[in-house]
């Protein structure tokens, strides 16, 4: 197991070497080369003589992208030219993060919530109403537009019925302690009920929303997953062995069936990130995905490379939290 | 079920085993078979039929040239009016006084183009790094992977956003390519798995033990065996580039140039109209739905017909 660790984490740093050079490159490759893009529109010669002395663009490219590394690692990715003016990149990302990470897990909670428990029963009711019904609704999920639905629901229950926030974390006029930056949670923290009561209200259309691709993706792979377990030699040796319905459904079935579920929700940390973009768009949530917006709209690449390179370490990170977790599971796949 | 039934169920099957309908007929041949008589496959085929066909004959149907300024004098940007359905403008005006229903006919055709040259595109890629990765192994296999390994650890959406911002002027080709970026390494991660599953399979080292040139070993005894999940995810990706083709239309990142229509755009385009003339929205958005649903419905049933489990 402790081989097995070591090897992935080696896996991890090579993903993020690479990563950091093609960001190097990316960065050299913007329209207007990186001065233009880190500087934006408000580039005067002087600023632009110094960014040049500051970001060594004189020296040769080794010695640049070693200086491209070395701000990175101790956090000094520039500041932000448009999406906050004059706050360093690293902050306007920590301020934003909560925001995502927030509706994120909301929306992931929403998915395994209904995904598994729906796939389970629709595989064990093969052909029946309710798997036609949750498959149905499983292909019509991903060939809608996510920025599309969440306008809809805007539309609907927000325009239309006034039943929920139109836009934003909070009212306007609510009395709320920021401790963490999680609204719900510093709601609960302080005690200040009504403040994490309403900041789960403005979560719910679009966490929803957010919810509908990685729905439908763990829904099907459960689905499937308990259709294969169902058929296998071991269920039938335990219907054989006069085990109980109850006994064999928890312990042969959904605990094989849900192995490869569990990496599917790993892989959807990604789907949810590009889903935050464009969510967060729709309903004005000062999030990443908001930020990540703004930031191409307003070529704030300072603000941009930070969230593309820690979106990518929390997927990889996620997704190496989720390997270890399953080769703890299943004995079987550390000797690969 | 009660275990009991199902156990009878399972003898009266074990009785009939014989020969099945597919015994001696190739993967391809028994699969058109099921995806014949499949309702799913149906439903999407003739949706993605009546597309095509739309997208051809769109010339024909279209009344008016999608790029004039028909009803401008009837855009009022103050009083926010839109021109409404009248004679000869059944589904009125865009938010510019043009042709609505003119410019949805029409939208199909380039909406076909980026769905298309977006998975050729991707393919093309995908297929290069997984032949070379699954073909060789070793080193060059361990190279293509961490490179597909980073593109795949960028969101999605990411990617094809950070490539489109490449270029100083979006234009339909940017939006392709960013989209088609974004399936490079699915589809390359994709064939490289079946390829390596390939690789150690029986009839490979047989071809090998014969003296078959690796040349032909690689092209003519793994590769067409490992095509099945490669045809899926094409069909699934083409729903998939329209999609995010839209996507990046709402964010500012699509085609510049508007008087060449495509659903995606115009869906994009319609957000800042969406509260009052929520019509600007929900008919290049309906088409949208409809025919990512097709593909996704052909997908689908393509890889069920495809799995050999489902061979009896």
């Amino acid at each position: 197991m402790l081989r097995y660790t070591v090897r992935r984490l080696g896996q991890l740093v090579i993903v993020v070497a690479v990563l950091s050079i093609l960001l190097f490159a990316w960065l050299r490759s913007l329209p207007g080369g990186p001065v233009s893009a880190l500087l934006g529109n408000r580039a005067t010669p002087e600023s632009r003589a110094a960014l040049i002395q500051q970001l060594g663009l004189d020296q040769p490219l080794y010695v640049q992208y070693w200086k491209f590394l070395q701000r990175a690692v101790s956090g000094n990715f520039g500041v932000s030219t448009g999406v906050q003016p004059g706050t360093p990149a690293l902050e306007v990302f920590l301020q934003r993060m909560p925001a995502t990470l927030e509706l994120s897990a909301l929306a992931l909670l929403l998915a395994v919530a209904a995904g598994i428990p729906l796939g389970y029963f629709a595989a064990r009711r093969r052909g029946s109403w309710l798997d036609n019904v949750s498959i149905t609704w499983s292909l019509v999920g991903v060939a809608v537009p996510v920025f599309f639905l969440a306008f809809l629901l805007k539309y609907v229950f927000a325009l239309e019925l006034g039943a929920l926030p139109v836009s934003g974390r909070h009212e306007a006029g609510i009395n709320a302690t920021e401790v963490t930056g999680f609204y719900i949670l510093d709601g609960l923290l302080t005690r200040e009920w009504d403040a994490a009561w309403d900041a789960f209200l403005h979560l719910i259309l679009p966490a929803i929303a957010l919810s509908t691709i990685p729905f439908s993706v763990i829904f099907r792979i459960t689905r499937a997953a308990v259709l294969d377990v169902t058929e296998e030699d071991y269920v039938r040796t335990a219907h054989s062995k006069g085990l109980t319905e109850r006994v064999i459904r928890a312990r042969h079935i959904l605990r094989n069936a849900l192995l490869p579920v569990v990496t599917i929700i790993g892989l959807q940390t990604g789907a949810l990130l590009s889903g935050a973009v464009l969510t967060e768009q729709v309903f004005n949530l000062p999030g990443l995905g908001q930020a990540l917006s703004l930031g191409f709209q307003r070529q704030d690449f300072a603000v941009l490379q930070v969230v593309i390179i820690a979106s990518a370490m929390v997927y990889v990170l996620v997704n190496l939290i989720v390997d270890l977790a399953y080769a703890a599971i299943d004995p079987r796949l550390r000797t690969r | 079920m009660l275990p009991s039934t199902q156990r009878k169920q399972r003898i009266d099957e074990l009785a009939e085993t014989g020969p099945g309908p597919d015994a001696g007929v190739s993967l391809a041949a028994s699969a058109w078979r099921r995806l014949r008589r499949n309702p799913v496959f149906l439903v999407g085929a003739s949706i993605i039929g009546a597309f095509v066909l739309l997208a051809l004959s769109s010339p024909l149907l279209a009344q008016h040239d999608p790029a004039l300024r028909l009803l401008e004098d009837q855009v009022s940007r103050a009083q926010n009016e839109i021109p409404p359905p009248q004679p000869g403008f059944p589904l009125g005006g865009d938010q510019y006084g043009r042709p609505f229903l003119s410019r949805l006919l029409l939208g199909s055709q380039q909406t076909l183009l980026v769905a298309v040259m977006a998975t050729v595109i991707g393919l093309g890629g995908g297929l290069t790094l997984g032949i070379l990765a699954g073909a060789f192994g070793g080193w060059v296999d361990t190279l293509v992977m961490r490179v597909v390994d980073v593109m795949l650890s960028v969101p999605s959406l990411l990617l094809a956003v950070s490539i489109g911002a490449l270029f100083a002027q979006q234009t339909q080709f940017t939006v392709i390519l960013a989209v088609a970026i974004v399936q490079v390494p699915i589809f390359g991660r994709l064939l490289r798995g079946s390829m390596l599953a390939q690789r150690a399979s029986d009839h490979v080292l047989a071809a090998r033990a014969l003296g078959v040139k690796e040349r032909s070993v690689v092209f003519r005894h793994m590769l067409p065996n490992a095509l099945g999940p490669v045809v899926v995810q094409s069909t699934l990706s083409l729903a998939v580039a329209i999609i995010d083709a839209a996507a990046l239309s709402f964010l500012g990142l699509g085609s510049g140039d508007t008087s060449v229509p495509e659903w995606g755009q115009m869906l994009g385009s319609a957000q800042n109209f969406f509260d009052s003339h929520p019509q600007l929205a929900f008919w290049p958005a309906g088409c949208i739905i409809l025919v990512a649903l097709g593909f996704t419905l052909v997908g689908e049933s393509l890889r069920d017909a495809l799995d050999p489990k489902n061979r009896r």
